[in-house]
């Protein structure tokens, strides 16, 4: 099994989220963050003052799943979310040990 | 000749001594001295000072709110709806009869204190056309927002005992001094000087007190390169919005009639609003490139301050040359305060209310003028004489208010142990550290 954790532009989580369903994926977790990469922060002018903003607002969306998946999982990802431009985010993937069903007790790829 | 008497006299006014002697030498004094209760003039006061209520709280709470840090934000909201309690307690204890009862002897100056817990008042006895409760009322909003309007100055560093101790202090010997002298039948009405809704009163006084607070507070951490833009523009925009519509209560509320007099303020205030908004959007949007939200609703503050006191004495084209004017002045002045001064005066209440409201005063002297569509000079005076006391005016506000100001700070820091919070405090945030409540909740 693998987690995949993947930090994406905000506004390409519906794309992203179909190119999962399409791709067989029947669940995520997702979360509001922040943060940056090479793209850096941007700068924002109110009456005249530079405000430097360090961190900006992206999702992060956290996928279980199958080891026979995961080439199909990033691929969907890299896809749906790609805009071409700096700061489309990043893909990371983990080896994962253990996964359990809470309501059913069932464990790893059962539970996935 | 009374025409331009009874328009100065609706507005400006009110009972003043002052005036009803003048009247009383006059052939055609029908307006003042035997008036009777108009209920359309005391329905619209009613109403006026609901809006004018309304533009503290919320419109200029979350005006001020939206701009600091998502860490300080009630602490803002705090600020704003507290003052508005103390000042309405305290206008009632004493305030408003300094600022509106004869001071016998030093009527010149400060009023007296025959009006005290509003006494004698009831609801027979009238102001004008007005009850003297409405009045009472109506003028008690203005109290609320002018120390109010100073928050934006010391916001995110300041102890909250100090906001409390401060604002106190500043109504009895600021407000409701400068108050009398225009409004009360004091000197500068004596001399005829010209503020409709509170250029002087309200805006000089608040504008120039915050830069006197600011130098003795000092500025926020990081300032001026690494603090935090407005967590929330379009809380800013929220309030500034609400600012916008209760300010004609606040200009039309002013003329104490439901008449042409309130119908022409309303519509300049609205005219001079509009006009200061574009001229600060455009302006922005020259100089980086992107028109944006914030920039626009300080232009329309910018040009309500500016219009305030001459209101009830300037045609449209001059509320049109007032929204430029405002507009240019006003967002140059931001960048002066905090770039030239070095002064952390934080939501740019001296360069938006202080230096509008003086534009004004100053500018009402021309275009009040028929030339400028104005509705004329005051009685017996050149355009340069109406500026000269429009000036004098100016100058002993400002002088007045700064070194009272000055004053009460050093009362205030020894009263409160310092006004301003620890270190740690500041950076934990105001919210948590001095209400123990937190604005946005993951949950």
């Amino acid at each position: 099994m693998k987690f995949i954790m993947a930090v994406i532009k905000p506004h390409r989580l519906d794309s992203v989220r179909e190119a999962l369903a399409a791709a067989g994926v029947e669940g995520m977790t997702v979360s509001e963050v922040k943060g940056y990469g090479r793209q850096r922060g941007q700068t924002e002018i109110y009456r005249g003052a530079e405000y430097q903003v360090h961190f900006l607002p992206k999702v992060k969306i956290e996928i279980a799943v199958n080891d026979d998946k995961v080439a199909q999982v990033m691929e969907a990802i890299q896809t749906s979310a790609n805009t071409g431009k700096i700061g489309d985010g990043k893909i990371f993937v983990y080896d994962l040990e253990q996964a359990v069903r809470i309501r059913t007790g069932e464990k790893n790829n059962d539970a996935l | 000749m009374s025409k331009f008497l009874r328009r100065l006299a609706a507005p400006a006014v009110l009972p003043a001594v002052l005036f009803t002697s003048i009247i009383a030498a006059l052939p055609n004094a029908a307006f003042a001295a035997d008036a009777k209760l108009n209920s359309g003039d005391t329905a619209w006061i009613i109403t006026a000072t609901a809006l004018v209520l309304f533009m503290t709280l919320p419109g200029l709470a979350l005006f001020y709110g939206g701009l600091v840090k998502s860490r300080n934000v009630l602490s803002v909201l705090m600020h704003c709806i507290a003052i508005a309690c103390l000042m309405s307690v305290l206008w009632l204890v004493i305030g408003y009869s300094l600022a509106f009862k004869d001071g016998a002897g030093a009527n010149a100056v400060i009023g007296g204190l025959s009006g005290m817990f509003l006494s004698g008042a009831g609801t027979g006895a009238l102001n004008g056309t007005i009850p003297e409760n409405v009045f009472f009322a109506f003028q008690m909003t203005f109290a609320i927002i002018t120390p109010a309007l100073m928050v934006g100055a010391y916001v995110e560093r300041i102890k909250f005992s100090a906001v409390l101790v401060l604002s106190a202090l500043w109504l009895i010997v600021v407000y409701a001094p400068v108050t009398h002298w225009v409004w009360g039948g004091g000197w500068l009405a004596a001399m005829g000087v010209m503020d409709f809704a509170g250029g002087l009163v309200v805006h000089a006084t608040a504008g120039i007190s915050s830069l006197v607070i600011v130098k003795a507070l000092g500025a926020r951490h990081g300032f001026p390169t690494e603090v935090s833009p407005p967590h929330n523009p379009g809380m800013v925009a929220t309030g500034a919005c609400m600012l916008w519509v209760g300010w004609f209560g606040f200009n039309g509320g002013s003329a104490l009639a439901a008449n042409g007099a309130a119908g022409m303020a309303l519509t300049v205030t609205h005219i001079a609003a509009a006009t200061a908004s574009l001229v600060w959007m455009c302006l922005e949007w020259r100089a980086y490139g992107k028109p944006s939200l914030v920039g626009l609703v300080t232009g329309t503050i910018a040009g309500l301050a500016t219009i305030t006191p001459a209101s009830g004495f300037v045609g449209p084209v001059g509320a049109l040359i007032i929204g430029v004017a405002a507009g240019i002045v006003c967002y140059k002045m931001v960048q002066v305060v905090k770039k030239a001064w070095k002064l952390d005066d934080s939501l740019d209440v001296f360069a938006v209310h202080g230096v509008g409201g003086s534009l004004g005063t100053l500018l009402v002297a021309f275009l009040c003028a028929p030339g400028f569509g104005g509705l004329g000079l005051p009685e017996g005076k050149t355009m340069f004489q109406a500026f000269g006391v429009q000036a004098t005016g100016l100058i002993a506000t400002v002088a007045w208010s700064a070194v009272a100001t000055f004053v009460i700070v050093k009362i205030t820091g020894a009263l409160t142990g310092g006004i301003r919070v620890r270190p740690d405090d500041e950076l934990d945030g105001l919210d948590i550290t001095g209400h123990g409540e937190t604005a946005y909740r993951l949950d």
